[in-house]
């Protein structure tokens, strides 16, 4: 009953991964015909000490970090807001959740058209009524702004974990802490937010691990550019791979992204699976 | 019908035993409890009846047929359990009616049995209505109305009033015993509370670690409790212990007497104590009397006794009603 | 808290709460207005809100230039089929998982999940390379075998989550109500699980619908799925914001619609029970 799903998984993850580390140690582009000779460590190498690489990791790291930096924040306060009583709470959490749901690609050209686009977007226009210099954000900013669109894409997510766990928090508790005299900041600091801490490590590192493959708001926004401006790990493997054609050098690259994504994994593996135990 | 006989029965979870030889005969039509504190092996007991439960060794005998490896669907028994595990998207009729569903009963028989279980048990206005539109009394009903219909020959009772609020409790207790008496069945029953198992049973069976401590009437129990484990399950209050206090029989370790075997007074008698707690409840008097070189002694007066913290009290033990223990815990006689 | 809250700050707070959800929810109306406007209007400044001539040219242009009923076809059956497909190899397995488990199902869970975690461009190549070859490139059938590996680690997750919470002693009543195996999984066990599965396959075709690795690498003109096809409008030519919005009206509002039903799924099914 099992093993087909374990079978096919086990497949799939094997096979390809098998593959991939083969490739890596050869000199193999879908340009150059001929046989493709073992070259051992080389492309690694090449891969590793290529300054596109340096700038890919470096725009990596940033871009991860600034998600997760607006996204945390973010979502804490959402979070805090939505559990607030006011009117019309099914609505905004509606509004709020929507841009989850919206296929990257359209987020990424309605962001880059209508506004970021320093003729004819809204922030140009907005700059323009005010008496300022439209901006050129994809051009100026390629990261910065790549970041602000899948930090929208993203928000709802953490939001609505952040919420469950905010709501999950025993009322009685709160009500003890303030007969304990703690007033509203400090109940959040030594209350609301102890209890949170577990939502927030998970939060971190399942975006971490989906974050590292940021791909389609990159390829239609910038495409990597300028020069390697906003060029992530996974968009120059990408264009090593598809764009190049250098299956050999893509290959290690691909590996390189697999140990990475693996550290944030084992972390992410172990909480799962102690929760499981419980 | 309902004659079910385990000899030698043993349970083991892993390496752990947590139920060594047991050997027990329940006759047909008994109503027989199972009490013990949590953890004693009550339940498990009940589920190896059950078949929910494999033994790891020895045998079961449900009317004279060995049932040790038959399953639990097969072995004519109905179980109510705490949590009544009703069917939740069946309507109450759909509950009832499922395990005559499952026997293959005509439509007619099947409707037949739902509506007399359901006048029995009062459910006739809720056929229609789900689990989670009723109250959790109404929900017991519905388990046993459950248990009802298959004709058993025996029900079997996991702790279904633990859920219920006090007074709903002392109602399903009655519920439970005029039901007895109109269907006669046999019906094993477990429970940590032993005024349920004194007030219903014909039999107790009073277990502990997993053993069988003692076997009996309530009333066998209560005058005649065989080690001191027995001696103060049974009765509430507890029994008073007081350690050797009798030089004259040296192989006595521990003497019990009864709250309710103590006479009080505030002038004169064997022990003279200072009241620490004194609970009135208007029909019964309960102090709790702090005596020289014996300790603290729980006393019963009928009535209202009128002390307070701090009065001085008098005490006097029936001698007819003492108990002795040896140093094993055992009675001696 | 049965406090009462003042009506001031009540007032204050929905102030607050609807501006940031107005904000959040911002470009999303932006898209869908600028759809019914005409191209001139969608690029006008000062830009109108509501006062424009509305109009429905967009969506009949976008599809006749582009045959965009073909895409949406496509993302239909891929997210369907994909999930369809999964729902097969993991209700079993689910069902092995949570009502027979083993020493080593934990584990066993917890790899399936990691399989999940593998980046994407670790196996580009050699996938690429064996569709390729296979003829499987540019397929609908392609792209419903990768999307349902993808998300089968998930659906097999959330499956097994809703099996677990069915308490076992409705099961055993079951039993000794003489149900056999299969009485007990067509009355007690499909019913009681039929909501979760209606869950998985919701949040499922969701994802899948969104899916924007594969089906951006995997494809060309004939087997793109919404994905891809609004990809295309990222070279303009000419003025375009109107038809762009249209095309992007059209390939969220499914979504749209069904993510709303599915927030609780949302949390369940990605966060891997690390958060009740």
């Amino acid at each position: 009953m099992i093993s087909p799903s374990v079978l096919l998984l086990f497949g799939w993850m094997i096979v390809p991964l098998a593959l991939t580390v083969y490739f890596s140690f050869l000199r193999y582009n879908l340009l150059i015909p001929g046989t493709h000779e073992w070259i051992g460590f080389m492309n690694y190498q090449y891969f590793l000490t290529d300054p596109a690489f340096f700038e890919a990791m470096k725009n990596t790291l940033l871009l991860v970090g600034g998600v997760l930096l607006l996204t945390v924040f973010g979502g804490v306060g959402l979070a805090l807001v939505l559990d607030l009583p006011f009117w019309g709470q099914g609505v905004v959490r509606v509004l709020i959740i929507a841009p989850f749901f919206v296929m990257p690609t359209v987020s990424a050209l309605v962001w880059k058209n209508m506004f970021m686009n320093p003729v004819n977007g809204l922030f140009a226009h907005a700059a323009k009524f005010l008496g300022l210099q439209p901006f050129d954000f994809l051009a100026h900013a390629p990261l910065f702004s790549i970041i602000i669109i899948v930090a929208w894409q993203w928000l709802p997510f953490a939001t609505l974990i952040f919420l469950t766990s905010l709501q999950s928090l025993d009322q009685e508790q709160m009500e003890a802490a303030e007969m304990d005299g703690a007033g509203p900041a400090n109940r959040f600091i030594y209350v609301v937010l102890p209890h949170m801490a577990r939502a927030i490590t998970v939060v971190i590192l399942i975006q971490t691990i989906f974050l590292l493959s940021i791909f389609a708001e990159i390829l239609v926004t910038t495409n990597g550019g300028p020069g390697c401006a906003s060029t992530n790990l996974t968009y120059l493997v990408y264009a090593q791979s598809l764009l190049q054609f250098d299956v050999g050098g893509g290959s290690a690259g691909g590996i390189v992204a697999v140990v990475l994504a693996n550290i944030v994994a084992i972390f992410l593996m172990r909480m799962i699976g102690k929760n499981l135990e419980a | 019908m309902g004659n079910i006989k385990l000899t030698e029965v043993t349970k083991s979870f892993g390496e752990t035993e947590v139920i060594p030889p047991i050997n027990l005969e329940v006759s047909d039509g008994q109503f027989v409890v199972f009490v013990g504190p949590s953890g004693c092996g009550k339940s498990t007991l009940l589920r190896l009846i059950a078949g929910l439960e494999d033994v790891t060794s020895g045998k079961i005998e449900i009317d004279g047929r060995d049932a040790t490896t038959i399953p639990p669907a097969k072995r004519g028994l109905a179980m109510v359990f705490q949590s009544y595990a009703l069917y939740p998207h069946m309507s109450v009729r759909r509950n009832i009616a499922f395990p005559l569903k499952m026997e293959g009963l005509s439509k007619q028989e099947i409707d037949a049995r739902v509506a007399t279980a359901a006048k029995i048990l009062n459910l006739t206005d809720y056929l229609n209505r789900r689990p989670g539109q009723l109250s959790g009394g109404q929900r017991q009903r519905v388990a046993i109305g459950r248990a009802i219909v298959r004709q058993p020959a025996a029900f079997l009772f996991d702790e279904p009033l633990s859920n219920l609020d006090a007074s709903l409790r002392v109602n399903m207790r009655l519920e439970i015993a005029d039901l007895h008496h109109s269907l006669k069945t046999t019906m094993i029953y477990v429970t940590h509370d032993q005024i349920e198992a004194m007030t219903m049973a014909d039999k107790i069976v009073v277990l502990h670690a997993g053993r069988i401590e003692q076997v009996g009437s309530p009333l066998e129990l209560y005058s005649r409790p065989r080690n001191m484990f027995v001696a103060g399950f049974i009765g509430s209050p507890k029994m008073n212990f007081v350690a050797g206090a009798d030089a004259s029989k040296p192989e006595v370790e521990t003497i019990g007497i009864r709250p309710e075997h103590i006479f009080l007074s505030k002038e004169s008698g064997e022990w003279a104590g200072k009241v620490r707690v004194a609970e009135h409840l208007g029909s019964d008097t309960f102090l709790h009397v702090l005596v020289e070189n014996l300790g603290t002694l729980t006393v019963r007066a009928d009535g209202e006794f009128d002390v307070s913290y701090g009065d001085q009290v008098f005490l006097t033990a029936d001698p007819s009603k003492i108990h002795s223990f040896d140093k094993n815990g055992e009675a001696i006689v | 808290m049965a406090r009462n809250v003042s009506p001031s700050r009540k007032t204050a707070i929905t102030f607050l709460a609807w501006s940031i959800g107005l904000m959040m929810f911002f470009p999303i109306l932006w898209t869908i207005l600028t759809s019914f406007k005409t191209e001139a209007e969608a690029i006008a400044s000062p830009p109108s809100f509501l006062a424009f001539h509305w109009t429905f040219e967009n969506y009949l242009e976008v599809q006749e230039r582009s045959n965009y009923f073909l895409h949406f076809l496509n993302s239909v059956i891929i997210s369907f089929g994909s999930t369809i497909l999964g729902l097969l190899l993991a209700i079993p397995a689910s069902w092995g998982m949570a009502f027979v488990p083993g020493k080593r199902t934990n584990n066993l869970l917890v790899w399936m999940l990691s399989t999940k975690m593998l980046p994407p461009v670790g196996v580009l190549i050699p996938i690429y390379l064996i569709f390729r070859d296979t003829g499987l490139l540019d397929t609908r059938t392609g792209l419903v075998i990768v999307l349902t590996l993808i998300n089968l680690p998930i659906i097999i997750w959330m499956l097994y989550t809703y099996f677990k919470e069915i308490p076992h002693e409705i099961l055993e009543a079951a039993r000794m109500d003489g149900a056999t195996l299969g009485a007990e999984i067509m009355y007690i066990l499909t019913p009681m699980a039929l909501p979760g599965i209606a869950s998985t396959f919701l949040l499922n075709v969701i994802l899948a619908w969104n899916e924007a690795f594969w089906t951006l690498n995997l494809t060309a003109a004939k087997a793109a799925p919404l994905t891809a096809f609004i990809a295309s409008y990222s070279s303009p030519e000419g003025l375009f914001y109107a038809k762009l919005s249209a095309a992007s009206t059209m390939a969220i509002a499914p979504i749209l619609i069904l993510g709303w039903f599915s927030q609780k799924q949302l949390v369940r099914g990605l966060t891997f029970g690390a958060v009740k």
